[in-house]
């Protein structure tokens, strides 16, 4: 059994040290995904495994045998943007550009984290069954991927603009 | 890093004969957020991975109304779950105070136990000394910059502390830790599981090799329903503790019948306050109390040059959050 990365099953390399990270950049050339600190402090290397994000340079590639993964290359296409995506450019949700291939996938994985009503550090009521889209939500919920060309605001800018605007998972495809 | 072999493991008695058996040099792998890291600055050097993820993830209810939870439960799903969040709080509460969703959507609840300290001199292997890395070698930790480091329980050896806040709360709540290991099953209180450092920082617990950790229990504590966990640090997410609380406690008539307290970031071992605990049962849940039960707990902090604020700071947590407790009668978590 091999790793599916977006929609194409690939193999497993056949040396357990390569990092998730590593096969997708490396062996399959998706250059989308980032490397950034290597030790799981920043959050570039984000994607989604069967849709929960997770950090790739932590990851071993062997761990996730028949899991399905999804990089920024599987989020939109030239001319076909993810609405995500469109509202970035549009909130100046990057400078340089470098985090926001993780800070894409990551929101993907906050939104559904949030939908399904997992409580974060600053949910005021744990028994919540729905958490406000807030600005404070989204910024805890996001603190894992660092940006230091300081585009913080823009980015919770532009992800409280699509999920507010598409609250339902269908729409924001 | 240095090579090794990969094994996923069917069952645990699979995982003890394939780590525990033959191999010296094998670890057991949950959810790599910390070992990966680890094997990569070759702090860790293992020639054999076992991967014990596929082991239990499921949390269910004891017979005795406590909850059993298995190693490989991820972080996320163990702070979200129904019964964690309105019999456990604190628990919840700790967990989504620590690390980023990444990161608690990888780790496991076995790793995060067993992660290792964060100490800056314990990575720096190019240019420091660390007994907890090299047994013998010096602790370059104890003369510099310790701003982070240990209060309580430090030796000359070693004034590490564990990172985790998770643990803060398992051992507030009384946590059993089941294991199996070469010597077959056997269950051992989570208080007891971390070690101090004494002579041997090297050693952060008492697990002997091929140990692993099967689940955690939790037993019923109906206190725990009004518990809280307070994290103070340099930035408000994604940092570890410089000082946190778990706390839980009970109050009738105005007087503690029950009371379960644990330090973060204080420690080489998450630090259950039994001196406090025990200051404060049959007192009255006034600020007085709490202040002279905090003042008890703290009497031995030894700080270091650059820590002193954290005598300080543990102090004035515990009677704020004991207060809020206080304060919110049974209007749910506190926090």
């Amino acid at each position: 059994m091999g790793i599916t990365v977006n929609g194409t099953d690939v193999d497993l390399p056949d040396d357990p040290r390569v990092s998730l990270l590593d096969l997708l950049r490396e062996k399959l050339h998706l250059s989308g995904t980032k490397k950034g600190c290597d030790q799981g402090a920043c959050g570039a290397c984000t994607v989604l495994v069967d849709g929960q994000r997770i950090l790739s340079c932590l990851a071993l590639a062997v761990q996730y045998e028949g899991r399905s993964v999804t990089t920024i290359e599987g989020v939109g296409a030239d001319g076909a943007l993810h609405p995500l995506q469109q509202a970035f450019i549009e909130h100046d949700g990057f400078q340089c550009g470098y985090c926001t291939p993780g800070q894409i996938c990551s929101a993907i994985g906050m939104i559904e984290e949030l939908r399904r009503g997992v409580p974060s550090h600053i949910t005021g009521d744990l028994h919540a069954t729905s958490i406000p889209y807030s600005r404070d939500e989204l910024r805890e919920r996001m603190s894992g991927n660092l940006c230091r060309c300081g585009a913080h605001n823009g980015i919770i800018d532009a992800i409280a603009e699509t999920y507010r605007a598409n609250p339902q998972p269908e729409a924001a495809e | 890093m240095m090579p090794f072999t990969y094994t996923q493991a069917a069952d645990a008695d699979a995982a003890v004969r394939l780590a525990g058996g033959q191999q010296a040099g094998a670890r057991y792998l949950g959810g790599g957020t910390n070992l990966v890291d680890l094997i990569r600055e070759t702090i860790e050097r293992p020639t054999a991975l076992v991967d014990v993820t596929g082991l239990s993830d499921g949390i269910t209810e004891t017979d005795g109304g406590g909850l059993l939870i298995g190693a490989a439960v991820r972080n996320t799903a163990l702070a979200e779950h129904r019964l964690v969040r309105s019999r456990y709080p604190m628990l919840a509460r700790a967990i989504l105070a620590g690390a980023s969703p990444q990161i608690r959507n990888m780790a496991t609840v076995a790793g995060n136990i067993l992660q290792r300290t964060r100490c800056a001199y314990f990575y720096d292997q190019a240019g420091s000394r660390c007994n907890k890395r090299e047994p013998g070698q010096g602790c370059d930790a104890i003369d510099g910059f310790n701003r982070m480091h240990a209060i309580l329980g430090a030796s000359p050896s070693c004034v590490a502390t564990h990172p985790s806040d998770m643990c803060v709360a398992l051992a507030a709540l009384d946590a059993t830790v089941h294991l199996t290991g070469t010597q077959g099953e056997r269950r051992l209180p989570f208080a007891d599981l971390h070690r101090l450092p004494g002579d041997e920082p090297d050693r952060d617990t008492v697990l002997q090799p091929g140990d692993l950790i099967t689940a955690v229990e939790l037993p019923a504590l109906p206190t725990a329903a009004r518990s809280a966990y307070r994290k103070v640090r340099d930035r408000s997410s994604y940092a570890f503790a410089l000082v946190s609380v778990a706390a839980a406690l009970a109050v009738e008539n105005g007087t503690v019948t029950d009371v379960r307290l644990a330090l973060g970031g204080v420690a080489h071992k998450p630090w259950r306050a039994s001196k406090a605990e025990q200051a404060l049962r049959g007192q009255p849940a006034t600020e007085a109390a709490f202040q002279a039960a905090a003042a008890a707990e703290l009497a031995e902090a030894t700080p270091l040059r650059d820590n002193a604020f954290k005598v300080e700071l543990a102090q004035r947590v515990i009677v704020a959050v004991l207060g809020e407790l206080a304060e919110s009668g049974l209007a749910g978590d506190g926090a």
